[in-house]
């Protein structure tokens, strides 16, 4: 390759090549350092948002919240979840560098947590991953105290099953996992997820790339627990994911919209989020909750043990929780909120948003629906054997 | 080999595909980084909007800020420890130098995402706080055997002769390694660090195994980018990247034509 | 990534034997500063290196807790748990796709490689720039490029409807190689490794002496003939240093099966990456990463025994 070409170029014109990049290097490195806040971070969001977003709030922070001292603050949490602007303005008013390190699934948390990647301030598991993330000894007790404005959450979302008094966690956005169709390209009606498994979604599907979630789904469609930890149900579930496999073009958990958005695919399994999200840009992806009752999850907002930053952590789990900055979620991501402060807030500030908002089962799904629901719980032991069965499935061509 | 025998007609309309398939994917991205619409389908109008949003991207310009500074310390450190080890290796006998030349061997023929997980598997173990620090320390590894490669290629037609002579006329060791034998072999030396440079800048899988908080280097934030809803800011990114190797590697050789042109005048 | 691969030139080294011994004191002068020199380098890689792939073997042999995290045993479990039919199927797919890589970027790069060591000095250092160019950029940027020529309603189909292609035979063609097939992971896996190829065997038909081919031209032979006696086996070090450049990587490879298959292809790489990442099962990556680092260096070595290691190249 190069050595045919460098010989024949003197060394003066290589040395200064390699000391100019190496002095580039240096030099921006530095620029880095000389900030001590990201002045150098986009204009604040009125360009942008539609008119609800707020200013960074001027109110002081909640009395009893603890001072931060802290001047960074590294948070870790699913790609495309937390707002810039709610990052920018908490930035902008503790003074501190924020970070922002994405990961694709539970499990890859887990995984990360315990290969050693700690120096994350607030990471932000699922229901079932609060639980066993406390019973390994990963997370730190949340004093509630520092988080007044954990009151503004509805009561049906605290003291949950998975994390009993809120100990280690506090409810971020919940959700759900169901059906999002292209109703100009499917023309006939769809209402369970038995029905994905007709040849006409033959390599038009887009599917969540979550074991917990896909096989559990498999389980549920053939009648058993979405948590079973029966060897011979989840053969079963495979064999059936198996006949689902020509249907599936690709699995897709970090942005399944694009999927259904750029018409790769027709219809898919996917979060309620994303399936809002496409509905938003095109009215013509419809969101549909199985018969077999969709998946239900909700997602907290947790510190891990030997956060470097506590305060900071602290800090930002209250500011989340203030209704102006959790609408900002709901803007960008629409899930569905459990800030009942929030709520109230965007109907005063934007009607229009929260009629669509109450409207669409996607950000609120109906009562019956939720009463069919199924809940992901960790299966302890029986995870290799899901794991397995997982490889099995996406090697099946 | 090449006035004599020009290429036949047949060749160079290969030659011509063959540019073709490697330039065409490469040009229709920098051409859509332009494009209004945010679906690399079809040309709906032309703007900058795209790359007014990747300059205000702050984990961008962080992750080139890191990327840049691993680079230089990789290159830097692993062009001093590999020549030295290439002037070892290629000038003298001592015991275990078959194991030394094993294991320089190691990277070339071990996969990446073997070597990534070992390295994450250590750190883990050895409680280090995987950061900037653990991603230079990776790269160094990785980067080091082809510095000292390709410098001992550079060495291995060297003429010992002058050294000699430097040193009948009273030289010692260190002065005549300063004076005489580094530069002569500098063109290597500086091939290697180029390529250790390249080798850091583009590194995804490895980064990927021993990268902690906040430190995200642009393969990294590419890969991220490409995971979530696409925008032609990937392109953006990708066309000024482009843009700064071609702008690079065309002042290498427009360098080192002027040397040439200078040689023969 | 480039490398010279040379024998060393010190044929004396049949003491093998002796060179192997680390434990020997340098026995004299000469030997110390050899030592010296080497020994920042071999720290480096012995700690950073040698050490996590000894880890690594450790762990293949370890159990994996409830949790996720290893419990330090002695077992053959994982290795047995390889050895299952679906997971063989895996090693068998890599093995085939980094094969088919080599070669067609084999088939595709020699013709490339000849036509630029056979233009003018002026062309050939342009040729060789542009083959560069792609090489350095980052090769995520190169994947993306693909995804979006290949989507299903990206650039090529656009131009295809409107050429009125995507009809019949044309429209199987785009199937076949469409973004999240295995086709479209060839594809991708192609354009990232054809680089590597065309410059270890640039360099070795550069060096190739026109006169020889004259002489079997003077000799009666076709052009055809000339170029399989002469040309073909004269640079036969550049085509196993390309291949061994395209093979070993293509090995590991998980990030375009990931990008371009829509996670859907599983290869070694895919399986090691989601057992450290995701599965959490640390014995199992480790069992088979130990089991890719075998296949390939046997392939390796079987490869240059059969076609030589080649002489020294300058790469």
């Amino acid at each position: 390759m190069m050595t045919d070409y460098h010989t024949r170029c003197p060394h003066r014109a290589r040395w200064s090549l390699l000391g100019l990049a190496l002095v580039f290097g240096l030099v921006l490195s530095a620029c880095g350092g000389a900030a001590p806040t990201p002045t150098a971070a986009p204009p604040t969001p009125q360009a942008a948002a539609p008119t609800q977003a707020p200013a960074p709030p001027t109110q002081a922070p909640a009395a009893q919240a603890p001072q931060v001292t802290s001047k960074e603050f590294n948070l870790y949490a699913w790609s495309e979840y937390v707002p810039q602007d709610l990052l920018d303005a908490f930035s902008q008013e503790y003074g501190l560098k924020v970070n922002y390190d994405t990961y694709s699934s539970n499990e890859e948390l887990l995984a990360k947590l315990q290969a050693g990647a700690s120096g994350y301030d607030v990471i932000i598991p699922s229901d079932y991953m609060v639980t066993i993330m406390a019973n390994l000894g990963l997370l730190e007790p949340i004093d509630l105290n520092h988080i007044p404005n954990f009151a503004n959450i509805d009561e049906r979302f605290k003291n949950p099953p998975f994390d009993p008094g809120n100990k280690y966690s506090v409810p971020y956005q919940w959700g759900t996992v169901a059906i999002a169709v292209n109703t100009e390209k499917v023309q006939q009606p769809i209402t369970k997820f038995a029905d994905l498994w007709d040849p006409m979604f033959r390599n038009n599907l887009v599917v969540l790339d979550d074991e917990r979630e896909i096989i559990g789904m498999a389980l549920v469609v053939l009648g058993y627990s979405k948590n079973s930890t029966d060897p011979a149900q989840l053969e079963a579930a495979k064999q059936k994911l198996l006949e689902l496999v020509p249907n599936i073009k690709l699995y897709d958990s970090d942005s399944p919209k694009t999927a259904l958005l750029s018409g790769e695919v027709i219809a898919g399994v996917i979060w309620n989020g994303e399936a809002a999200l496409a509905h938003q840009e095109n009215p013509a992806i419809d969101y549909i909750l199985p018969e077999e009752g969709c998946g239900l999850w909700e997602d907290n907002l947790a510190i891990p043990k030997g956060a470097p930053h506590k305060d900071a952590a602290e800090a930002f789990i209250n500011f989340v929780l203030r209704p102006e900055m959790s609408i900002l979620i709901t803007r960008d991501f629409p899930y569905s909120n459990p800030n009942k402060a929030a709520l109230e807030l965007l109907a005063q500030e934007d009607p229009e948003a929260y009629q669509a908002y109450i409207g669409f089962a996607a950000t609120n799904p109906p009562p019956e629906a939720l009463e069919k629901c199924h809940r992901i719980v960790d299966v302890g032991e029986a995870t290799t054997l899901w794991d397995k069965v997982w490889t099995e499935v996406k090697g099946g061509q | 080999m090449s006035e004599r025998h020009p290429p036949g007609p047949g060749l160079k309309l290969y030659a011509v595909l063959g540019f073709a398939y490697l330039y065409i994917p490469i040009l229709i991205l920098i051409l859509f980084s332009f494009n209004v619409s945010r679906y690399s389908v079809a040309w709906t109008g032309f703007t900058l909007h795209w790359y007014n949003e990747l300059f205000r991207d702050r984990f961008v310009w962080e992750a080139t800020r890191n990327t840049l500074l691993i680079a230089s310390v990789s290159a830097l450190v692993s062009t001093v420890m590999g020549t030295a080890a290439a002037l070892g290796m290629q000038r003298y006998a001592f015991p275990g130098k078959r194991f030394c030349e094993a294991t320089l061997y190691l990277p070339v023929i071990i996969p990446e995402v073997v070597m990534g997980i070992a390295m994450l598997a250590f750190f883990a173990q050895m409680g280090i706080q995987l950061g900037l620090g653990t991603i230079i320390i990776a790269h160094i590894a990785f980067c080091v055997p082809f510095v000292t490669l390709t410098v001992q290629a550079r060495l291995h037609g060297f003429d010992r002769h002058l050294e000699e002579a430097a040193m009948d006329l009273g030289a010692n060791e260190w002065t005549t390694f300063r004076r005489i034998t580094l530069p002569l072999i500098m063109p290597g030396v500086l091939a290697g660090a180029l390529l250790a440079f390249t080798l850091s800048l583009d590194d995804y899988i490895i980064t990927l195994f021993t990268a902690g908080p906040g430190s995200t280097t642009l393969p990294l934030r590419v890969f991220a980018m490409l995971r979530q809803a696409v925008t032609p800011k990937v392109n953006a990114l990708s066309a000024l990247w482009i843009l700064v190797v071609f702008v690079l590697l065309l002042g290498v050789q427009w360098l080192q034509r002027s040397q040439n042109v200078k040689r023969n005048a | 990534m480039s490398t010279s691969i040379q024998t060393t030139d010190d044929r004396r080294q049949t003491t093998a034997l002796r060179s192997w011994s680390v434990f020997r004191l340098p026995s004299s002068v000469r030997e110390t500063p050899g030592l010296v020199l080497v020994s920042p380098t071999m720290l480096w890689l012995v700690v950073f290196l040698v050490i996590p792939l000894a880890l690594i073997v450790v762990i293949s042999f370890a159990a994996r807790g409830q949790y996720g995290d290893v419990v330090y045993t002695f077992s053959l479990d994982k290795y047995r748990a390889l050895l299952d039919q679906q997971y063989l199927q895996i090693l068998l797919d890599s093995l085939w796709i980094a094969f088919l890589t080599t070669v067609l970027t084999l088939l595709l790069g020699y013709p490339l490689a000849y036509f630029i060591a056979r233009s003018g000095t002026r062309w050939k250092s342009l040729f060789l720039f542009l083959v560069l160019v792609p090489f350095w950029t980052n090769f995520l940027i190169r994947i993306y490029a693909w995804m979006i020529l290949l989507r299903s309603e990206g650039v090529i189909a656009g131009v295809m409807k409107a050429l009125g292609l995507m009809q019949g035979v044309g429209a199987q063609l785009f199937g076949l190689i469409q973004l999240y097939t295995p086709g479209a992971v060839l594809i991708g896996m192609v354009y990232e490794f054809l680089p590597f190829m065309v410059l270890p065997l640039y360099t070795s038909l550069e060096k190739l002496d026109v006169s020889l081919l004259e002489a079997a031209a003077d000799l009666g032979a076709r052009p055809w003939r000339a170029f399989l006696r002469v040309t073909l086996p004269l640079s036969l070090p550049g085509i196993v240093a390309g291949s061994i450049l395209v093979f070993v990587p293509a090995m590991g490879m998980f990030v375009v099966p990931d990008l371009m298959g829509g996670a859907k292809t599983v290869l070694v790489g895919n399986l090691v990456r989601n057992q450290f990442l995701v599965a959490r099962d640390w014995p199992l990556g480790s069992a088979a990463s130990m089991v890719l680092m075998v296949l390939t260096l046997l392939v390796t070595l079987l490869y240059t025994r059969r076609f030589g290691f080649g002489e020294e190249l300058r790469v």
